[in-house]
């Protein structure tokens, strides 16, 4: 049997962490294939529903990764995303989830290193916690 | 289930055209562009096209007001809830508030395999036990709680209404693994949802082996009563908490403490109009000793919504709905406003909140659900 390969989706913040992980591309900085990157313009847009429509469309892991409080575009997203995920921590717990399968990170431009490491530790731990019950539903999902 | 089919099932055929629902349809009130009669006129010239992609569609609050008022007794609320799931298989969903985040929680409870943890919240305060005779259903208050970015206190309603039943020494069972009861689901147009989850129930309940299910949220047991029994079959009896405390004050099982307060009642769609409840609420009210019940200018079947229902289409003519009702709960200088609906709280307390730019009228009150008044109101037992 094939190992578990767990499907990532990370909501990169365009300013900061898209660029991060565009560096760590160009850079040739190896992290596992696993994460599946949607840019979205700051992370203080990013809604309850992409996570949750993430899980239901078969993913085993969200991040949402953007800039520090100090390096936002927009002044205050950081902010808005701290709020949003806290609730949204509270709804994935609920619903029975681990909660290694959520991560909210700050990943500024310059840490394509630290984007590599935050992947790569974070599909260790799904490959522990191995795969979400959602994923069933989608079995035409690859990486 | 064809349009035909929708028009014989519920009377739409019998439409005199007289408007009397768009008179007293509360969005009609406020958005001109949607009539009840309108969209029963467009099903009866067979524009199936027009009323399925037609955003009016959801904007009916399914509040039952117009019913009662037709005199062709044409089912307007069940036309609707038709006409969605046909709207639904065609990819129409209606604009769904909190971007759908309600939506696919349910979907997402709607697998087998997932284990909520939705009873963390329960301390040793409350009696609970495995085996028991009686089942409280607790709903969607563990989820209402992380979802919404203010304070709904829908756990609260449910810790309430526990410490009510240990007080008549009822230890009732509590589903871990509880489904959604589909209400939303069902009054969306989603059907296929709304059997899994009912399917999900029925297997939980069954298993338990319970004689009785208590409900306070009424939209669970509007739908345990009124739809589950077309897909699944549920031998117990159930009850609205409301009509539990009705009948133990009927036999003087209870004692209050004075709770001195000036109170007015707003009936929910789902209680009052559906299920017909409206006396029972009333009752426990006014046997609270100090408890002073106002009514409001519109109460009981003239009852006014609180804006929306099963999370669609929550817009502007919503909100101006919702402070129409708190204006006039203010009216009556009542200090709380009472209600028995948990969504119905969250609606009042949203309005609140969210006053928006502008400065609208004063609708700050306190809105409170009864059995958390009730549960004050207890005399400890010696």
């Amino acid at each position: 049997m094939n190992e578990f390969e767990p499907v990532i989706i990370a909501f990169c913040c365009n300013w900061c962490t898209y660029a991060a992980a565009d560096i760590a591309g160009t850079s040739r900085i190896q992290y596992p294939h696993n994460v599946n990157i949607v840019r979205v313009m700051c992370s203080g847009m990013v809604d309850p529903i992409y996570v949750l429509r993430a899980f239901e469309g078969g993913a085993d892991g969200v991040i949402i990764a953007g800039c520090s409080y100090v390096d936002c575009h927009y002044i205050n997203g950081p902010v808005k995303c701290d709020a949003m995920f806290e609730r949204l921590k509270g709804i994935v717990h609920t619903l029975g989830l681990e909660d290694e399968r959520l991560r909210r990170e700050m990943i500024s431009t310059s840490e394509s290193i630290v984007f590599a490491h935050v992947v790569e530790e974070m599909v260790g731990q799904l490959k522990k916690v191995g795969p979400s019950p959602f994923r069933k539903v989608r079995e035409d999902i690859t990486v | 289930m064809t349009l035909d089919d929708i028009i014989k099932e519920t009377n739409t055929f019998y439409c005199l055209e007289c408007g009397k629902c768009s008179s007293i349809c509360p969005i009609s009130r406020y958005n001109p562009a949607y009539s009840p009669r309108v969209m029963v006129e467009h099903a009866l010239l067979g524009l199936e096209d027009d009323l399925v992609y037609n955003r009016e569609l959801f904007s009916c609050l399914t509040c039952d007001a117009c019913q009662p008022k037709c005199p062709s007794d044409v089912n307007y609320p069940l036309f609707i809830q038709k006409m969605r799931a046909i709207a639904s298989n065609n990819g129409e969903h209606g604009e769904c508030a909190h971007s759908g985040t309600l939506q696919s929680l349910t979907r997402l409870v709607t697998n087998p395999a997932i284990k909520q943890r939705r009873l963390e919240w329960l301390s040793d305060e409350f009696h609970t036990s495995d085996r028991s005779d009686v089942l409280f259903f607790v709903g969607c208050a563990p989820y209402f709680e992380h979802i919404f970015d203010f304070e709904t206190k829908s756990i609260d309603i449910i810790k309430a209404s526990l410490k009510i039943l240990n007080y008549f020494g009822i230890e009732p069972v509590l589903l871990p693994n509880e489904r959604c009861c589909g209400h939303d689901m069902l009054w969306t147009g989603d059907v296929e949802t709304f059997k899994r989850l009912a399917e999900h129930n029925a297997a939980l309940i069954s298993e338990s082996g319970v004689k009785k299910i208590i409900f306070s949220c009424p939209e669970c047991y509007q739908t345990f009563k009124e739809n589950y029994p077309n897909y699944v079959k549920i031998d117990c009896e159930l009850q609205h908490i409301s009509e539990f405390l009705s009948e133990a004050i009927e036999k003087n099982e209870v004692s209050f403490k004075e709770t001195k307060r000036t109170v007015t009642y707003h009936d929910p769609c789902r209680l009052g109009r559906h299920m017909g409840i409206y006396e029972p609420p009333r009752k426990v009210l006014e046997a609270v000793p100090g408890i002073e019940l106002v009514e409001m200018k519109h109460s009981k079947e003239e009852s006014l919504c609180c804006g929306t229902s099963a999370f669609t289409n929550c817009d502007l003519y919503s909100k101006q709905i919702r402070v129409e009702r708190l204006l006039e709960a203010k009216d009556t200088g009542a200090e709380t406003l009472i209600t028995s609906c948990p969504k119905c709280q969250i609606h009042f307390r949203c309005a609140m909140v969210n006053k928006g730019e502008e400065k609208g009228p004063d609708v700050e009150i306190e809105v409170m659900d009864m059995v958390n008044l009730v549960a004050n109101a207890l005399e400890e037992k010696n």
